[in-house]
């Protein structure tokens, strides 16, 4: 996140504070281990400590479940269609600098203008001089992950224009200088009086806490906006090479406000966000409200292609798509091309134990959940990022709910891999881990070893499994070992019956 | 448990051929027993000999056998791992069946160190060729000995914790189901999300105890509610897990953890006693198999 300046209009600074973890109420067995402030232990324990959101994310993933099973046994065949979008993905990766270039062609073709932006820096100073050319003062937005990935909102304040995100949830998270907590619902973790709250803040008087209230001043304000506004911001779920069309989906209706009513229409696309063709498309558009919240379909499906044309009543005067890279190469041509595949449905944290408990927000970067834990490191560095990897039980539900197959617990694996190739691990990790390898073949070192651990390394709190005796007992460690019983009696038992 | 089998029910096993008929050789299956089943849950492991023994299998324990190594393969520790995973093949390379009472473990070697040495002169070979001859327990019993084979009796109520890696990697699913299905008087309830992780997950268990035990509280949560007798497992790290967790509560009272604040729904009541959990071997042995 070497070019991303936090900004501070839009997001909290990464947590920083360790809550207290040890207290008046400290059962017995809980460990004096020091939790590293601003690590993933760190955020997740402040996460763990809001019963609110736990109830929530659980209640969110329990009902999508539901859900996605309904969809799915219609679907008939889930597994061909995953095989199929695996597929379209897969080919449209390793052939990416094709249809980057057909895209680009028939984005131009259309009369829209193609920005590569290597970066963060690059794709924000791209868009923040198109915004002072065109004058644009204030400026709509429609969810999108990329711009949060590069902190355009900050960009453009910064710059002296007003931002105003439309998304409902998007919307809620900027008044209150929250970020979002999970890819496709990015308010997940607000409750509804806490939205009434930030809304009556926001009107400066008492709002409801009423579902149909709380919409209807967003609508109201939000409407306003829409038609006041210089410029429209939008990412872009797919790229259509074949056509150069922008494919955007929303239930809201917000992202066709956006691209059609203000004179400019400004894309963020990330690099990867390419199928061939509409045939391709039709595929992934059928997967993907499937998996990201159990729904049949998606509300509005809008194709832009390029900008208002001759016949046109409406529409954008010009269209801009600035395709980002930010450290998307960094994967291509690795073992991890494959996290390239992800069409950012967020079925990974749908189903993720981790996420489930932690919370979006503990994975500290824009990007929660599995697919979070794998592409931050990977295109922001793995040394800042060296917690991540380890945020998961490898349990595999998440590569199980992949609709692109992206393996994703066997890419956490080779990331902790990498990490202790590197020599960023911990020492003493390494150390255990070698005396491991070197016991593991000398069986006689290796029985002994067994028998410290079972005598003495489970009766202390401190040492490596003081993060075991923090949570739980130990299972008794008296009597024989299995070998033992073996020696004495089990071999003979079964000599005694041949 | 201890008393495995009666002399009587030997002898009858015996006469009744099970896997031995007059034709073909008696199977002969050598036991992995696990690290953790040698150091924790020696019952796991006699079980497995005694069910093995009454279904008519010869079962060897070899001596020079350690541990499948994947403590430090998931913790990225791949060139420490390799030590452990040719032992192994050293080790069990030459024996027709390699059974374990884990479905982890067995996954280990027959998912990862074909990955894990491949390309290994000499030893990637080796690594499929011995993955090939690993059973997790129930698996072995439904693939190699004949489920028709067995005949137990146990009187009880339980819920069956699916584990992770058996499931989504190992692939073994409907076999220790099919296995328990052979037990007379057993009813199997259903657990809510038993999809889910309980939290062990090796070193995630000490790297991020608190997310770890947060898991382990909704899975014993869910076992509660099934009001079942006890839960049966097919994977000891999931019941040293759930147990140790279960027996902290106990100890600590309501209080699950001083660390989160507990949320009512995802932290068991008070009133969830804590529910004995059994291997899936255990229960065939406590059942009087044959």
């Amino acid at each position: 996140m070497t070019n991303i300046k936090t900004p501070p209009g839009r997001s909290k600074p990464p947590t920083g504070q360790t809550p207290q973890t040890r207290g008046d109420r400290t059962p017995p067995g809980r460990s004096t281990v020091k939790i590293k402030p601003g690590s993933f232990r760190a955020r997740a324990i402040e996460g763990l400590s809001n019963p609110y959101r736990r109830r929530t994310v659980a209640g969110v993933q329990d009902h999508f479940a539901n859900l996605r099973r309904e969809v799915f046994t219609e679907l008939g065949n889930p597994e061909e269609w995953r095989a199929r979008a695996a597929q379209i993905r897969t080919h449209t990766i390793a052939n990416l600098d094709a249809y980057l270039e057909q895209f680009t062609d028939n984005v131009t073709r259309h009369g829209g203008h193609v920005h590569f932006a290597a970066d963060a820096a690059d794709a924000n100073a791209y868009i923040t001089r198109l915004a002072r050319e065109k004058r644009a003062r204030t400026i709509v937005k429609s969810k999108s992950m990329v711009t949060e990935e590069i902190g355009l909102n900050h960009a453009l304040e910064h710059a002296g224009a007003e931002v105003i995100e439309t998304d409902l949830g998007e919307f809620i998270l900027q008044l209150d200088h929250d970020k979002p907590s999970h890819i496709v619902g990015p308010a997940l973790h607000k409750s509804k009086a806490e939205i009434a709250e930030i809304f009556s803040r926001h009107a400066g008087h008492p709002i409801a806490v009423d579902t149909d209230e709380l919409a209807a001043y967003a609508r109201k304000y939000l409407r306003d906006k829409f038609f006041a506004a210089d410029m429209g911001i939008t990412g872009c779920n797919f790229g259509v090479a074949e056509s150069g069309s922008v494919v955007i989906v929303s239930n809201e209706g917000n992202a066709r406000m956006t691209s059609s009513l203000p004179k400019v229409h400004v894309v963020v696309m990330g690099m990867e966000r390419l199928v061939p063709s509409f045939a391709d498309l039709d595929i992934l558009l059928t997967l993907l409200p499937k998996v990201a919240s159990g729904q049949r379909t998606i509300s509005y499906v809008t194709a832009i292609h390029g900008p208002k044309q001759a016949p046109d009543l409406d529409g954008p005067e010009e269209l801009h798509i600035v395709i980002v890279d930010n450290g998307r190469s960094n994967m291509l041509g690795t073992e991890y091309q494959q996290a390239l595949n992800c069409i950012r449905c967020g079925n990974c944290s749908n189903v993720c134990p981790v996420y489930r408990h932690a919370g979006g927000h503990a994975y500290g970067g824009v990007y929660n959940g599995p697919i979070g834990a794998i592409i931050t490191p990977l295109m922001e560095g793995i040394e800042k990022w060296k917690d991540l990897p380890y945020a998961s039980s490898l349990c595999g539900a998440c590569t199980d709910a992949c609709p692109v197959k992206i393996p994703l617990h066997e890419y956490l694996v080779a990331l902790r891999r990498d990490i202790s190739e590197a020599g960023i691990d911990s020492w003493g990790e390494r150390m255990a881990a070698h005396l491991f390898g070197w016991g593991a073949s000398h069986p006689g070192a290796f029985s002994m070893g067994q028998s410290i651990l079972k005598t003495g390394l489970t009766a202390t709190k401190v040492g490596p499994l003081g993060g075991w005796k923090s949570e739980r007992e130990f299972p008794s460690s008296a009597g024989q070992t299995f070998r033992e019983w073996w020696h004495k009696e089990g071999e003979r038992e079964g000599e005694r019956e041949r | 448990m201890g008393n495995l089998q009666t002399d009587e029910s030997r002898a009858s096993s015996r006469a009744t051929g099970r896997a031995t008929s007059a034709t073909s050789k008696p199977l002969r299956a050598a036991l992995f027993v696990t690290c953790l089943a040698d150091s924790f849950y020696p019952d796991v492991g006699k079980s497995v000999v005694g069910v093995l023994r009454a279904l008519g299998v010869e079962v060897t324990f070899p001596e020079g056998q350690t541990c499948c190594g994947q403590v430090t393969f998931n913790s990225g520790y791949w060139a420490d791992t390799k030590a452990a995973a040719k032992r192994f093949i050293e080790v069990f390379e030459h024996e027709e069946y390699v059974v374990m009472p884990s479905g982890s473990c067995a996954s280990m070697v027959r998912e990862q160190y074909p990955q894990l040495l491949d390309g290994e002169p000499g030893w990637a070979d080796r690594a499929l060729s011995t993955a090939a001859r690993v059973y997790e327990f129930s698996e072995f019993l439904v693939k190699v000995v004949g489920l028709e084979k067995i005949h137990a009796t146990y009187h009880g109520t339980a819920t069956y914790h699916t584990s992770c890696h058996m499931t989504r990697q190992l692939q073994v699913v409907d076999e220790p189901l099919a296995v328990l299905s052979r037990v007379n008087g057993l009813q199997l309830v259903p657990l809510r999300n038993n999809q889910d992780c309980c939290g062990f997950g090796g070193t995630f268990s000490v790297k991020l105890p608190e997310v770890s035990a947060a898991m382990a509280d909704e899975k014993l949560q869910h076992m509660a509610e099934t009001k079942a007798d006890f839960v049966i497992a097919s994977d000891l790290g999931c019941m040293m897990h759930l147990t140790g967790r279960a027996a902290r509560q106990t100890h600590a009272g309501a209080t699950p953890s001083s660390s989160v604040t507990p949320s009512s729904s995802l932290t068991p009541s008070a009133s969830s006693a804590p529910l004995p959990m059994k291997h899936v071997a255990q229960v065939l042995a406590e059942g009087g198999l044959v």
